[in-house]
């Protein structure tokens, strides 16, 4: 019992009990909660938020961070819709289109970051204005999807009982949750990045694939907001520059209140899975309440992710090591000059002259 | 040894970076099972050969034979695959990352596709326990274990790629003595399985303990290559330096310095210092001009005393008086404000600041005791700079240079300068000579005891038990985060302060 | 010290912003003609290049902010928000009270003006007091702590002005964003006089120094007896404090407090002038004039967009491209690989 309030899983037995408090006392207020479906309804309406959500897991676990997923979602509904509705093109072909998109966006925003060793905020920060000037070329208005594919698609429910449904998101947000945990636990590719965030140096001299696993990051991260986008536009049936703006905070609400540090190497999955339940039990909430504005939202996020932090901090300062680790990459800037300069006088503490 | 066990053959390697000429045709030739130590002053080129074998540089002419067949790595992980392995000091390996994932992450078992955890946490127990007599949880997060342990890790890494060769470079900086003789274990049981060790080293005394021959290199020349037991430690240090070592005459300024030491008055006091999880509660005190030396092994607590002293960290009780009147320590600024200057033990991450000049680095402190709106001229911090370039002898183009680009010794003399140009009453040292090669170190050694004469007070610490017995007039001797003893002029020797660690263990 | 930096450093970094810069501008002489011509009317310099000044205004007094708070290693993303809670608060002071003075249907102010504008000002240092506090304190990231008032601020403002827009209707606060004094815009002094100000504090006092200190290395800086927790509560005390001044620029050029709208995007245009500008995002050496010029380069890009007939929805793919592009230009291996065809390394 100590070892799981000590450990590496802290963090997300906090996020998993507040989960369990935040649902319960909104099962106390109001019966209804207790229902399937509005549990179910948590999967239903946050599912694209999930998919983006497992993206910004991997980038920020790497210790980077992409502020362009809520725009290629805005993006991919556009693109989306015009390709449904003015260019009457398959719609499966249409996702297998985004999709692509959605994946190249963040792999050249990966090859500058890995490569010209530009900063990740600035770099999807500038993914961001393109993507979302992109949607205005296409188009400025909305643009309604009445593709009979995906307007069935996003009709389709499966009912388990009177009221309570599952339908495609539910299916894509388990189906995704279970994919990213297989990626991050049990491939290379999902140890590489945990390396990196702990220590990128050390990755780079452990001679694993650091470079390509970098850009393959923002990849698969652009390929989740693409993914996020196509569930985006299920649940909107339309296409619109301004669908999405600020997701990416949402995002990275949900990955912090899950436990992940951003200062990366630390972090699970399930636990921006908790997150991202966390975040909708509140909207629920909110809306179950009536009374007060949606706006009140927005300040609940900012209390709640305030409040994790705190606990973040309060788990490092008791955890020497991740202070430690903290503390030499404060200084990593310094050594990873020095490591890479020439030998001309210059002693390293990780390599005498 | 036969040429049949010669397992790395360099020769005539050299290596030239702009207006330097790092390596100038070395050779040398590791056999198998041998701890072959590599030794050589800062510049010397040690740095740079390690580079060379580890794929960080290519070579400009020469060749490295491994077993026989020419390599030429072209990066760490080619150095790897063709059986090279490097454990450095800090070890580069990911904290965050389970025992058995650092072991195997980039060759993990797998199964259907998928990392076999169960299969990798299986073999790498059983690795490190058949290799390394070492039995660890190795689940655990790499973080909660010693650096010891660590390093271990590392060479079990090393070992699980098949390395025919094992480079350690400087491992045993952060070691106790518990650790390092656990380490030479390790070393003396890889040699007898045929793994050939070069071993990169600064001690002395550890060299004569491991190894089997010695590759001394200086100014990137090779100067000899040697069986240990034909090399005694006055022939090493001669060709390392290349001229005969003259052991200071630190006798004399003991000897006066003790003499006077009755007279002087008590400028710093402490008692009950304590902090919990960090060191039980002692007492000591430190009289004007003096050189008190703290001595202990690794982790004995010497550096939490001085942290402690001088504001870093927060005791939980303490009592201190300077010049007997009762004073606060609370932080950095308080300490400096009470006339104490810190040269700290990991100049990197709490001295340096890498990015300003070598000017702004001196006369920071200066500027902080000064006050934020009283900003010293520029031409006075020009002034103060020089004079302390002059003065320590920083190699330096003038005072503009960015400090990142220093070597250590000179990094190190750096902040030395910035503390006394605070002219400070009492100066902390904690390991003012590590990492930095025998001429620096006994230029520093020599200012400590010229500025003692001027009337300047120092705590002193040093792994090397050798400088604290030259330089200290007196010496508090610490073990397991406790004072155990006091030694005083005639009384200090090595082997008085390994006995009381020794007793005091009891 | 930064601002007399060595040759090299200062031309990789101001140098290629100045220039695109100029190649902008020459770009809009080109496209415009009488781009450059500056007429006086009614005693006002107007022309292209006022206007240019005159908008980039807020962005460039947050931009000077923002760069001292990057410079310690930190960002802060709140201060669009800290723009819409401080034009909200200043409305609120500010009321519209319709009144009849001397027989004249005129706005009346709830209090007088200087209160207001002192409210709103204390209101967004107070702002940037509790991200420091945060940070300082409390030890949180900067992105982290500054996230949790832009997730929350807008829904703040909201709350102050009760999910309405409040139009302001009080003459005399136009004058904030719409005067002009001896012919200039009253904004272009303002901009002026909080440059001066920082240029003053920071390079005259031991303050810059002590700064750049704590971003290259706030261990070391503290040991060498550095109040890091001092400056970092400054620097984004000060940060909120720009961040407020912007706001009453902004909320009197549209003579209105917007919850919503107001700011929107300032913390993204402002980190990266600054960054254009040459200072790191890692922290370290910044540079305030070269903010200055990268606010100047984002507002130039924006009016050339709009001059030229480019619907302005463009306006965010041109300026990502520009973005890009200098930045690149700014990465060493960027350089490295396309001006000396070097093959890329590993």
């Amino acid at each position: 019992m100590k070892k799981l309030f000590n450990g590496k899983y802290t963090l997300v037995i906090v996020t998993i009990l507040l989960f369990i408090v935040m649902y319960g006392s909104g099962a106390a207020a109001y019966p209804s909660f207790l229902s399937l479906d509005v549990f179910l309804n948590l999967f239903v309406d946050n599912a694209f938020l999930m998919v983006t959500a497992v993206g910004m897991t991997f980038a920020i676990l790497s210790g980077g961070i992409d502020l362009s997923v809520g725009s290629v979602i805005g993006l991919t509904t556009m693109v989306s819709a015009h390709l449904l509705e003015k260019s009457h093109m398959n719609p499966y072909l249409v996702m297998i289109v985004v999709l692509t998109m959605g994946a190249t966006f963040g792999t050249v925003m990966g090859f500058m970051i890995e490569k010209f060793k530009l900063h990740p905020f600035i770099v999807t920060l500038g993914g961001q204005f393109l993507a979302r000037g992109l949607c205005y070329v296409i188009s400025t208005d909305t643009i309604n999807i009445t593709n009979p594919v995906y307007t069935s698609l996003a009709t389709w429910r499966w009912y388990l009982t009177d009221t309570a449904f599952i339908n495609v998101n539910v299916m894509i947000f388990v189906a995704i949750v279970i994919f990213a945990v297989y990626l991050a636990h049990y491939t290379q590719f999902g140890r590489t990045v945990y390396a990196i965030g702990g220590n990128e140096q050390s990755a780079i001299l452990m001679g694993l694939p650091v470079a390509r696993t970098k850009v393959l990051i923002y990849t698969l991260s652009g390929f989740c907001a693409a993914l996020g986008g196509v569930l985006f536009t299920f649940y909107m049936l339309s296409g619109y520059a301004l669908h999405a703006r600020m997701i990416e905070t949402d995002a990275i609400a949900a990955v912090v209140i899950g436990g992940t540090l951003l200062t990366g190497g630390y972090g699970y999955v399930l636990g921006t899975m908790f997150g991202v339940l966390i975040l909708g039990t509140i909207q629920t909430l909110i809306m179950f309440q009536g009374t007060l504005s949606s706006w009140w939202t927005r300040i609940v996020y900012g209390i709640l992710i305030l409040v994790f932090c705190l606990f973040q901090r309060i788990f490092e300062a008791n955890s020497k090591k991740v202070r430690v680790d903290t503390q030499k990459r404060e200084c990593a800037d310094t050594k990873e000059r020095e490591a890479t300069s020439d030998a001309g006088g210059t002693a390293t503490s990780t390599i005498s002259a | 040894m036969s040429n049949n066990d010669l397992i790395l053959s360099v020769d005539g390697v050299s290596k030239q970076f702009p207006g330097v000429k790092a390596l100038s045709n070395v050779s040398f030739r590791m056999f198998k099972g041998e701890v072959h130590a590599l030794m050589g002053q800062n510049g010397a080129g040690k740095s740079t050969l390690i580079k060379v074998l580890t794929g960080v540089y290519p070579t400009d002419s020469g060749t490295i034979l491994l077993g026989g067949k020419p390599i030429a790595p072209m990066s760490t992980h080619d150095a790897q695959q063709l059986g090279i392995s490097t454990v450095y000091q800090e070890v580069n390996l990911c904290l965050n990352l389970s025992v058995a994932e650092n072991i195997f992450i980039g060759r993990e078992p797998k199964k259907f596709g998928m990392i076999d955890r169960k299969a990798m946490k299986k073999s790498a127990a059983s690795l490190l326990k058949n290799r390394l007599n070492l039995d660890i949880d190795v689940s655990e997060p790499l973080s909660s274990y010693s650096i010891a342990i660590q390093q271990m890790v590392s060479i079990a890494r090393g070992i699980n790629i098949d390395a025919k060769v094992l480079i350690l470079d400087e491992p045993t900086s952060s070691l106790d003595e518990k650790e390092v003789n656990q380490l030479f274990d390790i070393m003396r049981k890889l040699k007898n399985d045929g793994m050939s060790i070069l071993f990169v080293t600064h001690f002395l005394e550890q060299v004569y303990s491991i190894s089997d021959r010695i590759t001394v290199l200086k100014n990137g020349e090779l100067v000899g290559e040697y069986f240990t037991e034909d090399l005694p430690p006055m022939k090493l240090i001669s060709a390392m330096i290349g001229k005969e070592y003259k052991a200071a005459d630190y006798a004399k300024s003991k000897a006066a310095a003790a003499e006077q030491s009755a007279s002087r008055q008590t400028i710093l006091n402490v008692r009950n210092l304590e902090r919990k999880g960090s060191i039980n509660e002692m007492d000591f005190s430190l009289k004007k001009g003096e050189i008190l030396g703290l001595a202990g092994l690794l982790g004995s607590g010497r550096t939490e005393t001085v942290r402690l002293l001088f504001g870093i960290d927060k005791a939980d009780k303490g009592h201190f008086e300077i010049n007997g009147k009762p004073v606060h320590i609370h932080s950095p600024i308080a300490a400096i404000e009470h006339g104490f200057g810190f040269c700290p033990e990991d100049r990197k991450i709490e001295g340096l600041i890498g990015d300003l000049t070598v000017r702004e680095n001196i006369i920071l402190a200066l500027q902080g005791r000064t006050g934020t709106f009283k900003t010293i001229p520029r031409s006075k911090q020009v002034e103060i700079a020089n004079k302390y370039i002059k003065a320590l002898g920083i190699k330096v183009t003038d005072c503009e240079q960015i400090v990142s680009k220093l070597s250590g010794g000179n990094q190190q003399k750096v902040i030395l300068a910035r503390w006394l140009a605070t002219s400070p009453a009492v100066m902390i040292l904690d390991e003012p000579t590590r990492g930095i090669d025998i001429g620096a170190k006994s230029e520093i050694i020599d200012l400590i005891l010229d500025l003692c004469q001027e009337g300047m007070s120092f705590i002193f610490i040093s792994s090397e038990l050798e400088e604290v017995v030259k330089c200290c007039s007196r010496v508090v001797v610490l073990c397991d985060r406790k004072k155990i003893g006091e030694l005083e002029g005639e009384n200090i020797s090595e082997a008085k302060i390994l006995h009381l660690i020794a007793e005091g263990n009891n | 010290m930064a601002v007399k930096a060595k040759g090299e450093f200062y031309k990789s970094s101001i140098f290629w912003a100045l220039l695109a810069l100029g190649l902008l501008l020459l770009f809009n002489l080109a496209a415009t003609p009488g781009f450059f011509k500056i007429e006086i009317k009614d005693g006002h310099l107007y022309g292209s290049l006022i206007d240019i000044l005159n908008r980039s205004s807020s962005l460039i007094i947050i931009a000077i902010g923002m760069s001292l708070v990057i410079a310690t290693k930190g960002i802060d993303i709140s201060v669009g928000s800290t723009v819409a809670i401080t034009g909200a608060m200043a409305a609120l002071l500010i009321g519209g009270n319709l009144q009849i003075v001397d027989g004249v249907q005129t706005f009346t102010t709830n209090v007088p003006m200087a209160v207001a504008i002192l409210g709103a000002l204390v209101l967004a240092t107070a702002i940037g007091l509790w991200n420091g506090i945060l940070i300082s304190r409390i030890g949180m990231q900067p992105i982290i702590a500054t996230l949790i008032l832009m997730v929350a601020g807008r829904g703040i403002a909201q709350l102050l002005t009760n999910g309405q827009i409040i139009t302001i209707y009080y003459k005399p606060y136009f004058f904030i964003g719409n005067g002009f004094l001896l012919g200039l815009p009253f904004s272009i002094y303002l901009v002026l006089i909080v440059l001066a100000a920082t240029l003053l504090f920071t390079r005259k006092t031991a303050l810059g120094l002590y700064i750049e200190s704590v971003g290259i290395n706030p261990v070391a800086s503290r040991v060498t007896g550095i109040d890091e927790k001092k400056i970092l509560l400054f620097v984004y005390a000060f940060c909120g404090f720009c961040a407020g001044i912007a706001g009453l620029i902004v909320s009197s050029n549209v003579k209105c407090a917007d919850g919503i709208n107001a700011g929107e995007m300032f913390e993204l245009d402002a980190i990266l002038a600054v960054a254009i500008g040459g200072t790191s995002i890692a922290g370290g050496k910044f540079f305030l004039i070269g903010s200055v010029v990268g606010a100047l380069l984002i507002q130039t890009l924006k009016t050339t967009i709009y001059s030229i007939g480019v619907p302005p929805e463009i306006n965010l793919i041109i300026e990502a491209i520009v973005v890009f592009i200098v930045m690149n230009i700014q990465s060493a291996e960027f350089r490295k690989l396309v001006f000396r065809m070097k093959p890329a390394k590993e």
